[in-house]
């Protein structure tokens, strides 16, 4: 297999799991102009809920199979309950506020989230690998894969066309574009802005916290792992431009073809090889790639 | 000779007075005795450290503490505290940073007023700390991390460390695979990108160009900390395809890349090396292959030896972490505690010694120990702990680097064997301290550049 090849789909993979963090963080700033750095916690919450949950499922004997359902439904149950307690409880009375003081609000949500996991589940590591080796594996050229890293990159592409779809061809859509907009022009033709917040925190929080479901299987769920992709969630969407959906996918391959290429052939350059994309599209384009000529307002 | 009468009473007097000014002044003493002996307990308890070293560290120095108080701990550590001086520990979280750490260490020693600090896992807040504690004369025992820049770009009076330092890793594994897979032609790394990960694997890349010149790196992977994600270094793996992959991964990303690893088949070619794989392998239990080559940065955990003080240990720490076998850093711990016990037991002897009249008969020495059963000064202690040989459930440990500062000991790998569905390690392979740690006077790089020779 050519160093190309695996290039490609090592990138690939990467990408997708890129994005699947990354798209939530996205959206939530594009309809609500927060900067929500809670969606790490957020993820280790979809994470933790999905090693709980799958190992009951699996511990009770029930089919291995059911494992994958109940990550989703980890992810679903993590986002209706923490999405709207977070935006009604908390962030509805910042609105209006500097973006820096949402900032500040949010990063003291992660602190907070990040203290509850521990209460609930410890410092001890937890792990469900059994979804990542269920589905076997599938050779591509010289090199073997698991088909999970593949569904991965199918689930992620599913989620991006399904967003794009939601946000462009159905009338909740076609509202929450023009909340993104203008929210005061939105709120004086009759939209109920407070619900569109609403319902796209939910959803934001919910894809942040499949993303942590969808990873669990992978990885070992500790205390940490909110902050380790929180960072790189934020170099994704500045690439790309915060607020964008195409940006973030953008922003989700550039990085993770440019890690994959570092990681084959500089490994030595691997960590500074994200930053420095970064850099460089910050450097000539500040708003990011797919950043939208904002409308002065007098 | 004449003696007056008024001559002899004032004697009497003076005799008196100083009588009771004595009493009062061991009185004093004796009530000093009395209050416990504070020690500053530094460790991780939040973070992705505290799972597999923090915790266990704190649980195993609540339970050593709980045993020596109650004078339960094996010979020679067998008395009732420090000396007869029961202990108290105030514990902190090692999280959140140097800047941090070096607060919270100021605060231990101005607030808290404690009387020694253990503590440290984390290299660089050795680092940070070792020099604060130095300017504010609070004698420290770092108990776990393992940079050896402490005491080579430094010298320091209050701060020992009572384990030995992390060359002894990378050339326990070198000495390893010299002995073990003499057919080795190329190797790989996969290691941390800070200074941990660096650290480990240019020495062990350095010791391998010493044992096996004929042997060639192929790739050197340096994920970031936290990575989670290693598909494209399985790959770069998978493709070198090394003889040996090198790697001191450790929590939860060394769980992760084993997670992923296998599955992908990388362990059909290449065989692992798991500098520091000791804690996980009740965790990991049979995803670790078989051959793997483990080590437990010292003679800890399954390569401990079979004495008293390790079957305390063993017995001490399962009946507080739910059966769980102790892995090394709650070995680390215990030199900590014992190192400092030794120390302050041997400071305390030698006063008393220095005490009691040549020829004195022991009913004279027992009442003078009784009166002057005072601690030894933090001075005391530094000068007991220089050089200090001491016994401990990995064995024998002798402070013989950094002045008379830094632990030295031997260190043991050993391959992983499944058996019965449980991991077992066989091929164990001691390694005498001369043949994995420098001499004093000579930093680690520079000794494994020179060839290894052993120290003398």
């Amino acid at each position: 297999m050519s160093q190309f090849l695996a290039i490609v789909v090592d990138g690939v993979i990467y990408s997708s799991w890129l994005f699947i963090i990354a798209v939530g963080l996205t959206l939530i700033y594009g309809v609500m102009k927060i900067l929500n750095v809670a969606h790490g916690s957020l993820y280790a919450l979809g994470a933790y809920a999905a090693s709980s949950l799958g190992g009951y499922w699996l511990s009770g004997g029930h089919a291995p199979m059911g494992s994958y359902g109940m990550l989703v439904i980890a992810a679903v149950v993590v986002g209706l309950i923490a999405g709207p307690l977070i935006e009604r409880g908390l962030l509805r009375f910042m609105y209006g506020k500097d973006e820096v003081v949402l900032v500040l609000v949010t990063y003291a949500l992660f602190l907070i989230l990040e203290d509850l996991t521990k209460l609930a589940w410890g410092v001890d590591p937890i792990s469900i690998p059994e979804p990542y080796g269920l589905l076997g594996n599938v050779d591509i050229g010289s090199l073997t894969y698991p088909t999970y890293s593949l569904v991965l990159v199918g689930v992620s592409i599913a989620v991006g066309l399904a967003l794009a779809l939601v946000l462009n061809a159905t009338h909740s859509g076609k509202l929450l574009l023009a909340v993104i907009h203008d929210r005061e022009m939105s709120s004086a033709m009759g939209i109920n802005v407070g619900r569109v917040y609403l319902v796209t925190f939910t959803v934001g929080a919910m894809l942040a916290a499949l993303g942590g479901a969808l990873t669990a299987p992978t990885i070992s769920v500790q205390p940490g792992i909110a902050a380790d992709v929180i960072v790189l969630a934020f170099a994704v969407v500045v690439i790309g431009g915060l607020g964008s959906l195409g940006g973030a996918a953008l922003g989700a391959v550039v990085v993770g073809m440019v890690r994959a290429w570092a990681v084959h052939e500089f490994p030595q350059v691997e960590l500074f090889s994200v930053y420095a994309v970064m850099a460089l599209v910050l450097i000539m384009r500040p708003k990011g790639l797919f950043a939208v000529p904002e409308a002065r307002k007098i | 000779m004449q003696i007056h009468l008024s001559s002899i009473t004032r004697l009497l007097g003076y005799a008196t007075v100083f009588g009771v000014a004595a009493i009062l002044l061991l009185g004093n003493a004796q009530a000093e005795e009395r209050k416990p002996i504070r020690i500053g307990f530094v460790t991780f308890l939040s973070g992705p450290a505290a799972g597999p070293f923090g915790v266990p560290a704190k649980i195993a120095a609540e339970a050593i503490v709980e045993s020596i108080n109650a004078g339960k701990v094996p010979s020679p550590y067998n008395t009732k505290g420090f000396g007869g001086t029961p202990i108290e520990l105030v514990i902190i979280d090692e999280a959140g940073g140097t800047t941090k750490q070096v607060s919270e260490f100021r605060n231990l020693v101005e607030r808290q007023n404690v009387d020694f600090v253990i503590g440290y896992i984390s290299s660089g807040d050795c680092l940070a700390v070792a020099p604060v504690a130095e300017e504010m004369k609070k004698l420290t025992v770092l108990f776990d991390c393992g940079t050896p820049r402490v005491f080579e770009e430094a010298s320091y009076k209050y701060v020992f460390r009572t384990r030995p330092h992390a060359t002894m890793d990378a050339v326990g594994a070198a000495l390893y695979l010299k002995e073990m897979q003499a057919k080795v032609k190329t190797y790989a790394g996969i290691n941390q990108n800070y200074a941990w990960g660096q650290d480990s694997w240019n020495d062990f890349s350095a010791a391998m160009s010493v044992l096996k010149p004929d042997a060639t790196i192929t790739t050197s992977q340096m994920p970031k900390f936290g990575a989670g994600q290693y598909g494209a270094e399985i790959s770069a793996l998978i493709q070198s395809n090394s003889d040996i992959i090198h790697s001191s991964l450790w929590g939860g990303d060394l769980e992760a890349f084993m997670l992923q690893s296998v599955p992908r088949d990388l362990y059909k070619k290449s065989e692992l090396v798991l500098v520091a794989g000791e804690p996980y392998l009740q965790r990991l239990g049979t995803t670790i292959p078989d051959g793997t080559i483990v080590g437990a940065r010292g003679t800890h955990g399954v390569f401990a030896p079979a004495t008293p003080l390790n079957a305390w240990l063993k017995e001490l720490y399962k009946a507080k972490a739910a059966g769980v076998l102790p892995t090394y850093p709650v070995y680390s711990t215990a030199l900590g505690f014992l190192g400092l016990k030794a120390a302050y037991e041997k400071a305390k002897i030698t006063k008393l010694s220095a005490s009691i009249p040549m020829g004195a008969n022991k009913g004279v020495k027992d009442e003078m120990e009784k009166a002057y059963n005072v601690g030894p000064s933090e001075e005391e202690v530094i000068a007991a702990f220089e050089g200090l040989s001491f016994e401990s459930p990995s064995g024998r440990m002798v402070l013989g680097l950094g002045k008379g500062h830094q632990a030295l000991s031997g260190t043991a790998y050993g391959m992983t064997k499944i058996v019965d569905g449980k991991v077992t390690v066989i091929n164990i392979r001691n390694y005498p301290v001369d043949r994995v740690q420098p001499p004093e006077g000579m930093a680690s790089a520079d000794w494994i550049k020179s060839g290894m020779k052993p120290s003398k």
